[in-house]
Parts: structure tokens; C-alpha cells; sequence
């Protein structure tokens, strides 16, 4: 018995309770925040009673949908995960999750912490929670406003994970040079991932491509193939410095449009076949990674292949949602890369498409919307057959997809989320799909109309 | 290299806005080494980027990269430079770990870095070429620029930091050449400067009577506004502006 805990945990569920009663966002932080001010070691001693300790996923794009999967795979385990939901990703959250999952006493009902953290707060949460696993998808400019730069971020990394010891294990994305080179002189065991099969790529690194030259001596990289972004598969021409092999890599892959994908996944334990239903390689990625991920945690292969086959995205990254005689799919879209990568998957089959952007600027989207610069919109010209635009910033998109070359006849702008969303749908032709793509607000924004018009369940609950 | 930060909108927007009057645009992408064709060069654009790439820009100048983007803007080549680019074409740059990266002295100017980072919406009045008109962008920087006496700004800082937090102003000016703090991207949404950058250019090479044919500037107009009532919204707005 703990009584600086114990005072902890009662003031954090007091506050769960609070915020729940009162509807503040779904108390995902909130009761965190107060718990740590009564103990500020709180979350350590709380994941010291987790049996196999904390799993930690960070990264600019897929830790939420890859995260989540992991929480499936360990739960198809027979494992009890203590899970930070909703995007609940700082700090506060994290312990928020714990103090939920806690009794006064400081038992926790749970044997593995899993918690998807903010790229900023990866070095404090290490700190802390001195996780077993630690899982990084790739290192992408996201918010510039918000943290300045990603070398910083990487700098922050390699620090934060040369304080682990040799009993943890850390998983990278071998695809991306910022996060493979994190690698370099750990005392950990490292599990690389990636995609070898080459199908799925591209001949050139796109526009929004942040990371291009070699970590060693700043030398342009040579692509043999780019799958997104900046991933691929390079080799520093100067100094040889090469994408180390992953360990745990998707050696067939095929995408199937927004229906999914099938991909076999070779791992030190044999081949994995799987079928998902996300699309687009993004996701390929998210699903290699938590494989990548349930290696290191040495879970069953059988559950592997259980979860990720009944998974569907988290939290508003992908959701179809039937609204009448029509669907809606919903996408989150938060940064150059991520944004084209979706406009990629739903454009890919060629037929003109129903489309609705929603852009804000608030401090979670981030202040800058420079970024929409930084996105190939000329993807859309001619493949659209109405863009609706609205939010804070809709203006600023209707102007990005005029010089993108998309026909300013198609393009509409509707301030007010609730008549645009209600003009998109009326222009959609009955049976069609209207392709619905905000930014985080404004994600949370679509999410509540949807609720209060009866389509789909609060946040917090899923 | 210095081309991550959205700062593609301005060349975008350049290129588009001279396609739609018919006029040509040959796009040449410079890498590190080599120097710029002065002869050949109408129109420069420096973007801006993170502290790595702005090193190795840094170093590209010191060459002959350096020595001929002066050539050019001396002979009236037009120059548009944003953020870290902007820095570099001052006489110095003074890191936050006290490094010092030299510029190129095209401006007359120099920059020393910050503790506090200036981030945010900006809004400028701007008396190039002639009329007093408005910029709207977003800065984010935390170098201050102090300009020597005898140089002109691109403008007053109505809303925002500008060039320091100091003294009100933002960018500077050499002949045809403009260096600013402002992303966003910069030219799209303030169409009268893009234009303005084009005519210069043109006029230079093909004589002062070309003109350029007026385009439906709507779709523009409405985002500038709307930054403007954003920014006021916010209420950020110092008085004085309409």
C-alpha cells in the first residue's frame, strides 16, 4: 500500500468521474493530469505492477491505427492491455489510462501497458514508463509551428532511447533513413520492419518527401523504390551507408483500392498471410509494424493473423460510415505526406469521386497551413466531380485546388460544417460514396454532427 | 534544398499565373553546386528550410552558387527569398548555438537568432510598386533580422513579429530582390505581389511598356480576406487597419 499513490488515484478518478458527468472530451486526459500533481511518479509505479511492462508506440503518421491493432493482436493473445484511447497521446493521458484501469489500493487491472505517445513526449514517457517495447512508424514534417523541426524531434529520440537497456527491444522502420538510423550504437535489441516487395512503389521520391539526404556525410540518397514519402529503399551513393534489412518484412503485398490489401509478412518465426481491410500503403505500413511489434512481444501468430483480419482503423483514420442510400468515408488528413498518401487510395481507381475537405488551424491541426502547398492536389484535377471545401481555413483549399488545376466550377466552399456537409451529400448520386477529409478539429467537429444526427457512437467509447 | 516548408506555393502560383497569360515558364531546379546562368535567369526563388539543409546551403554559397546570385540581381534579375533563404542572403546569420553562417551581403542586413520563437499569422502593409497594399502570411522563425540603415523593408508588420519583434518591420528590399519572413505560401494568396514579381521580370527583359492581362482574381482575393478576418477574429489586428 501506496498512500501517496492511493491520494493519487482518488483524485484522478474523482476527476474521471467529473469530466465524464460534465462531457469534458470523454476525460481523456483530464484525471491524468490531476493524478500526477498529487504523485508524480504515478505512471512508473503503476506500469511496475504490470507484469510485462509498457509497450510504447510513437511517430508522425500511424501510431493511433497501429496501436490500436497491437491492442487486438494482444488481446487475440489472451493479454489484458492498458490502452490510452482517443488520442489521448500526451502525458496526462497515459496516466489518465493507468488511474482508469487502477483500484484506489494501486492494483492494476491489466498485465501490459500499451501507449500511443506523442512524438514530443516520447523522451519523458521513456523516462517513466521504461517500456519494454518501443515501436517507431516513421519521423514526417507534421506541425513545424508546434515543435520546430524534425532533426530536433530526431535528436530528442536518440537521446531518450540510448537510456534503455539491453532487456528492451526496439522496433524501427527500416523504410525511413531518420527512423532506421536511430538504431545506430543502442544497447537494445533492435527489430527492423519494412516492405520488400516492390510492386507497390513509386520511381521517384513525391514533392512532400522531407528526408533525402545521408545522416553520415549529408549526401543525396539514391532510391531504388519509394512506397511513400520518403520511404523506401536507399543507399547512400557517397559512403554506402544502406536501409538495414528488416527483419520483419512484407515480401508480397497488393492493394485493392480503398477495399484493403492482402500482404504475406516473412518473420523469424515463418510466413504470415493476412488479408486488411484498410487501404492504401499507409496502412501496409501500420500493419507491418504492429506485426513487427507482436514479434518483439513474442504473441502467437494464430492471434496475429486473427486480429488484423477483423480490424477496422481507429478512431476517424478510416471509417465508413452508411448515411441512407449513400456511404460517407472518412479519413483523417494532417499532414502533406499522410494527405497524399490518402488522396492516392481513394483516387486510384480511376472513377470520379465525391469529394469533402475540411481544413482548420487550430493548435492540434497545426497554425500553418503552408503544408497544403506541399500536397500533389494535382492528383485531383479531372478525377473529382465536386469538391466541397469548408472550415477554418476552406478558403485557403479552394485557392490550393484552383492552382492545382482542379476546375474552379467543382469547387465549392461552404463555411458552415453542417449545410456543407448537408450539400455534399445531396450532390452525391444515391449508392456513391462521399469521401470525407478534415484535419484533426475538424475531424472531431464531423464526428459530433454525425452523432447528433444519429450516424455514429462517441469517441471514447470504441 | 530549402524547399520543404510549403514555399513550393510561390513558385506554383508564378508559374500558374504566367501560363494563364500565355507566357512560357522554363522551371530550373538548382541542386548543390554550380552556379545560376545569369544571363538566362529572370526570376530566383529561395524557400526556406530546416537548420541541416540550411547548412549546406550555407556552404553551397560560399562558391560560386553565391557569387552569381549577385551577378544576377546587379544585372536586375528578380529575387524572391523566404525565411532561412532570406537569412542566408544577409551578411550573417548567428545560430541559437552561437555559430555564425555567412551570408552573401546581398542585403544589407544580418540576423541573430532568438530565444523565443515567433510563430503566427502576420500581416503586412506594403508600398512596393507604388500602391500601399497588403501581405498576409505566417511566419515562423526564430532569427531577428535587423536590416542596416539606407535598406528598405518589404513592408510594416501590422500583425505579427516581422523581421524582429522590434522595430515593426518585415523583409527587406535590393533593386528587384525581396526577402521576407512569410510562408503560407506567400504568392498565392496575395496575387498583386506574384504579378508584381512577374512584371518586374518581364519588363526587364522585354521593355517597359509590357503589361500584364488582368485574371480573375476572386478565388485569391476571398482567402486574403479571410486571413485578414481571421487574424481579427483572433483579434490580433492593431488598429489602424481597414
Amino acid at each position: 500500500m501506496d498512500p501517496r499513490l492511493s491520494a493519487s488515484l482518488l483524485a484522478g478518478k474523482t476527476a474521471l468521474l467529473l469530466s465524464r458527468r460534465l462531457g469534458i472530451g470523454g476525460g481523456t486526459t483530464f484525471p491524468g493530469t490531476v493524478a500526477r500533481r498529487v504523485d508524480p511518479s504515478a505512471t512508473a509505479k503503476l506500469v511496475g505492477r504490470l507484469s510485462r511492462g509498457a509497450t510504447v508506440v510513437t511517430g508522425t503518421n500511424g501510431k493511433t491505427t497501429t496501436s490500436r491493432l497491437l491492442s487486438r493482436i494482444m488481446q487475440a493473445a489472451d493479454l489484458h492491455p492498458v490502452h490510452n484511447r482517443a488520442g489521448a497521446n500526451l502525458i496526462g493521458g497515459v496516466t489518465s489510462a493507468l488511474v482508469a484501469a487502477s483500484g484506489l489500493s494501486g492494483q492494476v487491472r491489466a498485465d501490459i501497458g500499451l501507449f500511443e505517445v506523442d512524438e514530443a513526449v516520447l523522451p519523458s514517457v521513456l523516462l517513466e514508463a521504461r517500456p519494454r517495447v518501443v515501436l517507431i512508424t516513421n519521423l514526417f514534417r507534421d506541425q513545424l509551428d508546434r515543435y520546430g523541426e524534425v532533426d530536433y524531434l530526431a535528436r530528442i529520440w536518440r537521446q531518450g532511447l540510448a537510456q534503455l537497456d539491453e532487456q528492451a527491444t526496439v522496433v524501427l522502420n527500416a523504410d525511413d533513413p531518420l527512423v532506421a538510423n536511430l538504431g545506430e550504437g543502442l544497447r537494445s535489441r533492435i527489430v527492423y520492419y519494412g516492405l520488400q516487395d516492390e510492386r507497390e512503389g513509386l520511381p521517384s521520391l513525391p514533392h512532400a518527401a522531407d528526408s533525402k539526404s545521408c545522416l553520415h556525410c549529408g549526401t543525396r540518397l539514391d532510391y531504388s523504390i519509394v512506397y511513400y514519402g520518403h520511404l523506401g529503399k536507399y543507399r547512400c551513393p557517397n559512403c554506402g551507408a544502406a536501409r538495414p534489412v528488416p527483419e520483419v518484412g512484407a515480401v508480397a503485398v497488393k492493394t485493392q483500392g480503398t477495399a484493403g490489401s492482402e500482404l504475406v509478412v516473412a518473420t523469424p518465426r515463418g510466413e504470415l498471410a493476412l488479408h486488411s481491410t484498410m487501404p492504401g500503403v499507409y496502412n501496409l505500413y501500420n500493419t507491418v509494424a504492429a506485426v513487427a511489434a507482436a514479434e518483439a512481444l513474442g504473441l502467437d501468430h494464430a492471434a496475429i493473423k486473427q486480429a488484423v483480419e477483423t480490424f477496422s482503423a481507429a478512431f476517424g483514420r478510416i471509417e465508413r460510415i452508411p448515411v441512407g442510400d449513400k456511404q460517407l468515408f472518412l479519413a483523417l488528413v494532417k499532414n502533406p505526406v499522410g494527405f497524399g498518401e490518402v488522396l492516392r487510395t481513394v483516387l486510384s481507381d480511376g472513377h470520379s469521386k465525391n469529394l469533402f475537405i475540411i481544413i482548420n488551424d487550430k493548435f492540434a491541426d497545426g497554425t500553418d497551413i503552408s503544408w497544403l502547398w506541399d500536397v500533389d492536389f494535382e492528383l485531383v484535377a479531372g478525377r473529382a466531380s465536386f469538391v466541397m471545401t469548408s472550415g477554418l481555413r476552406g478558403e485557403d483549399m479552394a485557392l490550393r485546388l484552383k492552382y492545382a488545376g482542379v476546375d474552379v466550377d467543382s469547387v465549392l466552399l461552404e463555411k458552415n460544417l453542417g449545410a456543407a456537409l448537408e450539400k455534399a451529400l445531396a450532390l452525391t448520386p444515391a449508392g456513391e460514396t462521399l469521401y470525407v477529409l478534415p484535419t484533426y478539429t475538424a475531424l472531431l467537429e464531423v464526428r459530433d454532427l454525425l452523432r447528433r444526427l444519429g450516424h455514429v457512437g462517441r469517441f471514447w467509447e470504441d | 534544398m530549402l524547399n520543404i516548408y510549403g514555399d513550393r506555393g510561390n513558385i506554383i502560383s508564378l508559374a500558374r499565373r504566367a501560363q494563364w497569360r500565355g507566357i512560357d515558364v522554363n522551371i530550373v531546379n538548382q541542386g548543390v553546386g554550380g552556379a545560376v546562368d545569369v544571363e538566362q535567369t529572370d526570376l530566383l526563388f529561395v524557400g526556406g528550410g530546416q537548420d541541416k539543409e540550411q547548412l549546406t546551403v550555407c556552404e553551397d554559397f560560399k562558391g560560386i552558387k553565391g557569387k552569381s546570385i549577385k551577378e544576377a540581381v546587379e544585372a536586375g534579375a528578380v529575387l524572391l527569398s523566404i525565411c532561412g533563404g532570406y537569412q542566408l542572403l544577409g551578411h550573417f546569420f548567428k545560430t541559437g548555438t552561437g555559430e555564425t553562417l555567412p551570408g552573401i551581403g546581398l542585403f544589407d542586413a544580418w540576423t541573430i537568432a532568438g530565444k523565443r520563437r515567433f510563430i503566427g499569422n502576420v500581416l503586412v502593409e506594403s508600398q512596393v510598386g507604388g500602391e500601399k497594399r497588403t501581405l498576409v502570411g505566417f511566419e515562423n522563425h526564430s532569427g531577428r533580422t535587423f536590416l542596416a540603415e539606407g535598406t528598405p523593408p518589404l513592408g510594416k508588420a501590422l500583425v505579427g513579429f516581422g523581421n524582429n519583434g522590434d522595430d515593426g518591420s518585415e523583409g527587406a528590399v535590393y533593386r528587384n530582390a525581396y526577402g521576407c519572413y512569410l510562408h503560407g505560401s506567400l504568392l498565392p494568396k496575395n496575387p498583386w505581389f506574384a504579378d508584381h514579381l512577374l512584371l518586374t521580370a518581364l519588363r526587364r527583359r522585354y521593355g517597359s511598356t509590357v503589361t500584364l492581362q488582368p485574371l480573375d482574381d476572386a478565388v485569391e482575393e476571398r482567402a486574403h480576406q479571410s486571413v485578414v478576418e481571421h487574424m481579427r477574429r483572433l483579434g490580433t489586428v492593431r488598429s489602424g487597419v481597414s
